[in-house]
């Protein structure tokens, strides 16, 4: 009995601490995210430990990292679509510095590059060069270095192209990916909402109890099926199916992504709409039936409208899960960050792109933190979406 | 007067449960008639049956024949059940407006049926909002939600519901066993002057109710039609023993 | 009042169409499924053999076994419901049990909810994060098995939760009115008869946990391991992930595809033996409570 009293209150406040354990990992993951994720903000898209230098006489003294990648893609040739004067410009690096220079004139540990730097700049005004910082900090006179804009959350938002490796400065623009997502995600729910509001409506209101009861449990089937089992099936069947129906040089598309969405939504949406039509009064139905509505008539009129707001919750959720699901549009929607995204061209979708990505971007590096502002916005959406959810929800309770 | 309503030699089951015994009952055109007993006794069961109610019920069997103007409805071809329910209006006994406006609620039994001249429905609304005394309390929010209201005139928007597509027989389960006392009030009032142009049947808890309101009244016990005659009679002088013991109150 | 006549037989086509249609369509549904199900199986069957589960993949994961794979999950799900079976049935008991209804138990069942909407990619990230980075497990089991389990959690509290609420309030009074404490009266009476339906939500949990991807990707899956792990600081393959390389990148794609059906008809039985033996544990102990 002693012994008792001594343990119970121990055990009550571990129950306790295991009670808050939820709210504790939502709190973990929100500072984790987070903190990688924020960090992103406010760096300078250009490779870490470099520096973009530009002639002393150059009149442009800043550059986005999208110039800097139309340069390199040698879509822009001349200073004058940047603002300055028309001469062509020149790219060098310690590549081109390599054929020019000998390594001894280099130095064995590159002690003499600035000094090969300031004279091969000199002979080229309109050079735009990028060089390891540590070596050429504040050690140029010929040449100055840029300023580069750094990466916001506007432009992080608003940017419309995703390169994250691509040198000497990455665009790191969440446009495509999110636009994909969503375009993914609602085509998604908009093949599976009729067909679960059809099949929740069966099994509420039409079904009779046996058929239900075989039908409940093969539906709950279908939600118990791993994720990437259906990115193996919409891989081996969907997509040389949409290939070939829409005559397509591939078959890994949105639309191929936004089928096998739709068939793992299907559970969700059935269930949760389901419930929702069952809440449905006897009386409101009889009184329906009772003024010679027909029973179609009475689910149409009364029964849906009255659960509504369920039918609802289930279509965000079903937009939740989706816009989420990571295997299945990694493996069925082509990864191709496509801007704008169409139906039937390959898309890449956030949840795929931090799966696909995280792998090969180096450990807190620039990607490694984009692709953490990428989860913090994934974790935002789906915050909102259940809040959406928990609201709705509520006020069919009232 | 002719009998608008009959039953003879009625028996129901839900499955093995043997819920109405032999009922043979005679219920007059144009009156009320309150059918009262204890919980469970099946006065709620005999009611649903003249709207056919009972047949949404799976395993329910019914024997005997239910008559409607002499004509038994449990042998009519199952496309005119709609038809008859047109013909037998119903009121619950909580309150149970659509997910509708106020409007849309009288409306919709005049929808549902194929009506779509806009204009005769309006009048339609009106007229019977007007004959279930909810007019001039909503005439100026017919486009709210029917929740708005309160139980009481909720109650009286399901009355007009039911009396919008001119039925010619009422049938009331327990209208005002969730209302307080001048929404029930009101209610008894409203059965009283729909009398003229309605058979009305109610079931009721109620005894002052019944003595209220009705013409007639039947007793029923365990699934058993104990007695049924004129409301006054009933109560000022039953002929059975178990009749006198509930309405005196020493049991149920 | 007269009603046109028309309209009734528009009621009834309209009616018989409607109902037809969703009887369909729900029919439809279950054939998709069973499409899918006969589908894998009928290409996997022919893989299956006891080499196949038994032996190490080899020629780059075009022949041999999954058996690495099969050991790798069995590990993740043990090690991740050995943390949040505990965690979660007591965080369900704290919450049934314990917390009273007002703004504390509304945020702790919100922040229930909340966990259980977050898509799994985003617990991969926070796995990486905390215990891959910051805790210095590196990928390994260990991290593994702590990413899934976090994973879990929230379905291990809700089923207990539920599993609780649907005892009977009785029963804790007729222990309480015997001198019973508060948590004697939750050990001896509540839990064991909310048990099979906890359990239930165990087995759901475990299916879940054995065919998650996304959160191991980057916390302990290895794309190909010459030996079984030692240890739980090592990595680890696992079923899910198996079938994502085997089916998606590499240079044999076609090569392992009768490998890739194998592995996800074994995927595929272990849903369907989860969800059989969670109808059949809720019906056996259902029909017994119901007995006495």
């Amino acid at each position: 009995m002693r012994i008792r009293r001594f343990t119970e209150p121990i055990f009550e406040s571990l129950i306790k601490i295991c009670g808050y354990s939820s709210g504790f990992v939502v709190l973990l993951i929100i500072v984790f995210l987070f903190k990688e994720g924020i960090s992103f903000f406010g760096s300078s898209p250009v490779e870490e430990g470099f520096t973009m230098y530009v002639h002393s006489n150059n009149p442009v003294k800043d550059l986005s990292a999208a110039q800097i990648k139309d340069v390199f893609d040698q879509k822009i040739t001349n200073w004058e679509a940047l603002g300055g004067t028309d001469q062509p410009i020149e790219r060098f690096s310690l590549d081109e510095l390599g054929e020019a220079f000998t390594e001894e004139q280099l130095g064995k540990d590159f002690e003499f590059l600035p000094k090969c730097i300031d004279s091969y700049m000199d002979s080229l005004p309109g050079s735009l060069a990028f060089f390891p910082s540590a070596q050429t900090d504040g050690k140029l006179k010929s040449a100055i270095p840029i300023k580069i804009d750094k990466i916001t959350v506007g432009k992080f938002l608003a940017d419309t192209e995703w390169f994250p490796t691509s040198r000497p400065a990455a665009r790191m623009g969440v446009m495509p990916l999110l636009l994909g997502t969503l375009l993914v995600s609602f085509f998604a729910i908009i093949i599976a909402l009729p067909l679960g509001l059809a099949a929740s409506i069966y099994l509420a209101e039409i079904a009779d109890e046996r058929v239900r009861k075989f039908l409940k449990p093969v539906i709950e089937l279908l939600a118990g099926i791993p994720s990437v089992v259906y990115g193996f099936f919409g891989l081996v069947v969907i997509v040389p199916f949409v290939q070939s129906a829409f005559d397509l040089p591939v078959g890994e598309t949105a639309l191929a992504g936004s089928i096998v969405l739709a068939i793992m939504a299907l559970p969700t949406i059935i269930t949760v709409s389901e419930d929702a039509l069952r809440t449905t009064p006897r009386a409101m139905k009889e009184a329906s039936l009772a003024l010679g509505a027909s029973q179609w008539q009475t689910i149409r009129k009364v029964v849906v409208p009255y659960a509504s707001s369920g039918i609802t919750a289930a279509a965000i959720l079903g937009i939740g899960r989706a816009i989420g699901e990571t295997m299945a549009a990694l493996m069925v929607t082509g990864n191709s960050a496509i801007m704008p995204p169409t139906l039937l061209q390959p898309v890449r979708t956030i949840p795929a792109t931090i799966a696909a990505e995280l792998g090969e971007a180096p450990f807190g590096g620039l990607h490694f933190q984009a692709l953490f502002a990428l989860g913090c916005l994934l974790f935002i959406i789906t915050l909102i979406i259940n809040l959406m959810v928990e609201r709705v929800s509520a006020k069919r309770i009232n | 007067m002719a009998n608008k309503l009959e039953t003879i030699d009625v028996n129901l089951h839900y499955g093995d449960f043997h819920a109405l015994k032999g009922i043979g009952l005679a219920i007059p055109d144009h009156s009320v008639t309150a059918l009262i007993g204890p919980s469970g006794c099946g006065k709620s069961t005999y009611l649903r049956l003249f709207n056919r109610m009972n047949d949404l019920i799976p395993d329910v069997k019914i024997t005997g024949k239910v008559l409607m103007d002499g004509e038994d409805i449990y042998q009519i071809k199952s496309s005119k059940i709609d038809h008859l329910r047109r013909t037998v209006g119903m009121v619950f006994q909580k309150p149970n407006p659509f997910p509708k406006s106020i409007f849309e609620n009288v409306a919709y039994g005049l929808r549902v049926n194929g009506i779509s001249d806009n204009s005769f429905i309006e009048n339609q609304v009106e007229k019977t909002l007007r004959q279930a005394a909810l007019w001039e309390e909503v005439k100026d929010k017919l486009k709210k939600s029917a929740f708005e209201l309160s139980g009481g005139q909720q109650q009286r928007l399901c009355i007009a519901r039911a009396l919008a597509i001119e039925p010619t027989v009422i049938l009331m389960d327990e209208p005002a066993s969730a209302l307080d006392p001048i929404s029930t009030g009101k209610i008894e009032d409203l059965i009283f002057q729909l009398k003229d142009q309605f058979t009305i049947i109610i079931v009721t808890h109620n005894m002052q109710q019944a003595g209220r309101v009705s013409d007639y009244t039947g007793f029923f016990y365990l699934g058993h039609l104990i007695e049924f005659d004129k409301t006054k009679k009933i109560f000022t002088n039953p002929s059975k023993q178990e009749t006198e013991n509930y309405i005196t109150g020493r049991f149920g | 009042m007269e009603f046109p006549e028309s309209n009734e037989r528009r009621k009834k086509l309209s009616q018989a169409i409607m109902f037809g249609l969703s009887r369909g369509i729900s029919y439809g549904i279950v054939a998709l499924l069973f499409l899918i199900l006969f589908f894998i199986m009928k290409q996997g069957i022919g893989v299956i053999s006891w080499e196949f589960l038994t032996a190490m993949p080899t020629d780059g994961m075009t022949k041999g076994g999954i058996w690495p794979a099969i050991v790798g999950t069995v590990y993740l799900v043990l090690g991740s419901m050995l943390f949040a079976f505990p965690v979660g049935v007591m965080a369900g008991i704290y919450v049934n049990e314990y917390a009273v209804a007002g703004p504390v138990k509304r945020f702790v069942k919100m922040m229930t909810n909340n966990l259980a909407g977050v898509p799994s990619i985003i617990f991969g990230l926070f796995g990486m994060a905390l215990f891959v980075n910051q805790m210095g497990f590196g990928a390994s089991i260990l991290a593994g098995s702590l990413t899934l389990g976090l994973l879990a959690l929230p379905i291990v509290i809700r089923t207990t939760e539920e599993a609780l609420k649907s005892v009977d309030d009785t029963f804790r009074q007729a222990s309480y009115a015997l001198g019973g404490t508060k948590l004697y009266t939750i050990r001896k009476v509540v839990l064991p008869i909310a048990l099979p339906n906890i359990l239930t939500g165990l087995i759901l949990a475990v299916g879940r946990v054995s065919g998650e991807t996304a959160p191991i990707l980057f916390t302990v899956a290895a794309y190909f391991l010459p030996k079984l792990p030692s240890s739980i600081m090592d990595q680890a393959m696992a079923l899910p992930y198996h079938l994502y390389v085997i089916s998606t990148s590499g240079t044999q794609i076609e090569a392992s595809r009768p490998m890739a059906y194998g592995t996800a008809l074994v995927l595929v039985v272990i849903v369907l033996i989860v969800n059989i033996a969670a109808a059949l544990l809720r019906n056996y102990f259902g029909k017994k409570v119901k007995m006495n």
